[in-house]
């Protein structure tokens, strides 16, 4: 019954949101033309990053990735503000949960600390880019990139405990191993990386979009740190989270320093996606994962979609 | 090779052989269970830092959006000028980007940059924060990397980095 009831829930406050968003898009409520209050796009934009934290505690995604393609490409607010606004609710998350992370030991700081200062210094470098390239280029390489993010999502399969057979030399020397206790057996884990100048190599490129895009970077931090580095997934979790901090920091400064940054929306966009994320808890107690994982999908296919045919002036 | 342990596996089982280096591991820091003394401190740090950047930022949201306090760009304006690229709307509401907005701090749009600045700051803060005590462990490469976080983060904050369309 409760199942049922948080199922109906959800489905209404999707339904909702796909019936208010094109319709806004589509001008029924302009922005901008002085027809409706200025209070409407804030409440607007309060009510779609609420549901956006609800499907991306539920998809097991950062709210980024679905806030920068569903907000630039749905409402009528400029792509700027949007990436700015973006790493700040990923940032948000991010800083959140960080403390719980460390003290669990879930998130290796040993191994942020080097793969977050590549990451934060391409992220500055995105970031510009960003900034400089004319708008419509971003919009579609944002599209291309969301598009990419879900075949990423399709594709990836994740490994609990992937296989390393040994250490590699810079690992070593960096000192980047440890141990944690898988709480759903009480066994302990030991762990140490491999391929570590490959990852490096990867922090580059996901630092460069992070920036560009404003997306935050779970998902390809994920994958990264667990399928080519060789981190147990609950530690690439964690650390992937915890690295966020880093990386969106040193984007949202340029962001913030360029006059990306409107209080207006930023707040509204905050304060939504954490609340949505505390009642995505709530619901995940009893949904389907896989059911949306692939809604999750479908949403991000589409946005994407849109963000290309945004960018390409239709 | 990744490889699971129980408690049990690493107290009693241990063959003799490797019994110093158990003893090892049990005072390494980074081999234990237990978060190192760099991560709990920085913990603290972005646990207070996040939570006074997120409370700044909820409490001097009412004063703009309510109107208790005099914007420097009123509500509305924003509200109609958002569709501008960030260039265009600088330039049409008059503002200067960059560490200008440090200068309008006393108008209530201004304000929330407050809240906004110390969650940008933080990650800073935690970098500084772990440096001594990495020193201290004579983790001398680790110090190095926290630095240049710092010193990146610096830049970025800077305003050296502007660009424009």
């Amino acid at each position: 019954m409760q199942v049922k009831s948080m199922r109906d829930v959800l489905l209404g406050l999707l339904l909702a949101f796909f019936l208010a968003v094109p319709a806004y898009a589509a001008g029924e409520v302009p922005a901008g033309a002085g027809a409706a209050p200025w209070w409407v796009c804030p409440l607007i934009l309060f009510v779609v990053t609420f549901v956006i934290g609800i499907l991306a505690v539920l998809g097991g995604v950062g709210g980024g990735v679905l806030f920068v393609p569903i907000v630039s490409g749905f409402l009528p607010i400029h792509l700027d503000f949007v990436r700015a606004a973006g790493l700040f609710v990923a940032l948000s998350g991010a800083l959140a949960a960080g403390p719980g992370l460390l003290r669990a030991n879930l998130a290796s700081l040993r191994l942020a600390l080097p793969i977050g200062l590549i990451a934060s210094m391409c992220a500055i470098l995105g970031a510009m880019i960003g900034l400089a390239l004319p708008t419509r280029v971003v919009q579609i390489c944002l599209g291309l990139t969301i598009l990419g993010i879900c075949g990423v999502m399709l594709a990836a399969r994740k490994s609990e405990f992937p296989l390393v057979p040994q250490a590699d030399r810079l690992s070593t020397m960096l000192q980047i191993y440890g141990l944690y206790r898988e709480e759903s057996t009480g066994r302990v884990v030991d762990w140490k990386i491999h391929r570590t100048t490959l990852g490096a190599c990867l922090f580059v490129v996901i630092g460069i979009m992070a920036g560009m895009f404003g997306l935050g970077a779970g998902w390809a931090n994920v994958p990264a740190l667990n399928l080519v580095m060789g981190v147990p997934l609950k530690i690439s979790v964690g650390t992937s989270k915890f690295l966020l901090s880093m990386t969106d920091t040193s984007a949202a400064w340029i962001y913030l320093n360029n006059g990306c940054v409107i209080p207006l929306m930023v707040v509204p966009s905050v304060v939504g996606v954490m609340f949505g994320s505390l009642v995505g808890v709530r619901i995940l107690k009893v949904a389907k994962p896989a059911f949306i994982r692939w809604m999750v999908i479908g949403i991000l296919a589409f946005a994407g979609l849109r963000a290309i045919s945004k960018g390409l002036g239709f | 090779m990744t490889t699971m342990l129980t408690h049990t596996d690493l107290k009693e089982n241990m063959p003799s052989g490797l019994q110093s280096q158990a003893k090892a591991v049990e005072t390494d820091p980074i081999a234990s269970l237990e978060p190192t003394p760099e991560a709990l401190r920085y913990a603290d740090v972005l646990e207070i830092g996040m939570r006074l950047g997120l409370l700044c930022l909820f409490m001097t949201f009412p004063f703009y959006i309510f109107g208790m306090m005099e914007p420097r760009i009123p509500v509305d304006q924003t509200f109609h000028c958002w569709t501008l690229s960030a260039a265009e709307y600088n330039r049409e509401v008059g503002i200067d980007p960059g560490v200008g907005w440090l200068a309008m701090i006393t108008y209530s749009d201004f304000l929330n940059f407050i809240g906004i600045t110390i969650l940008a700051s933080v990650t800073a803060l935690c970098c500084l924060a772990v440096i001594p005590l990495m020193l201290k462990r004579h983790d001398m490469l680790y110090a190095v990397l926290a630095l240049l976080q710092v010193l990146v983060l610096v830049l970025a904050a800077s305003g050296v980095c502007a660009v424009g369309h």
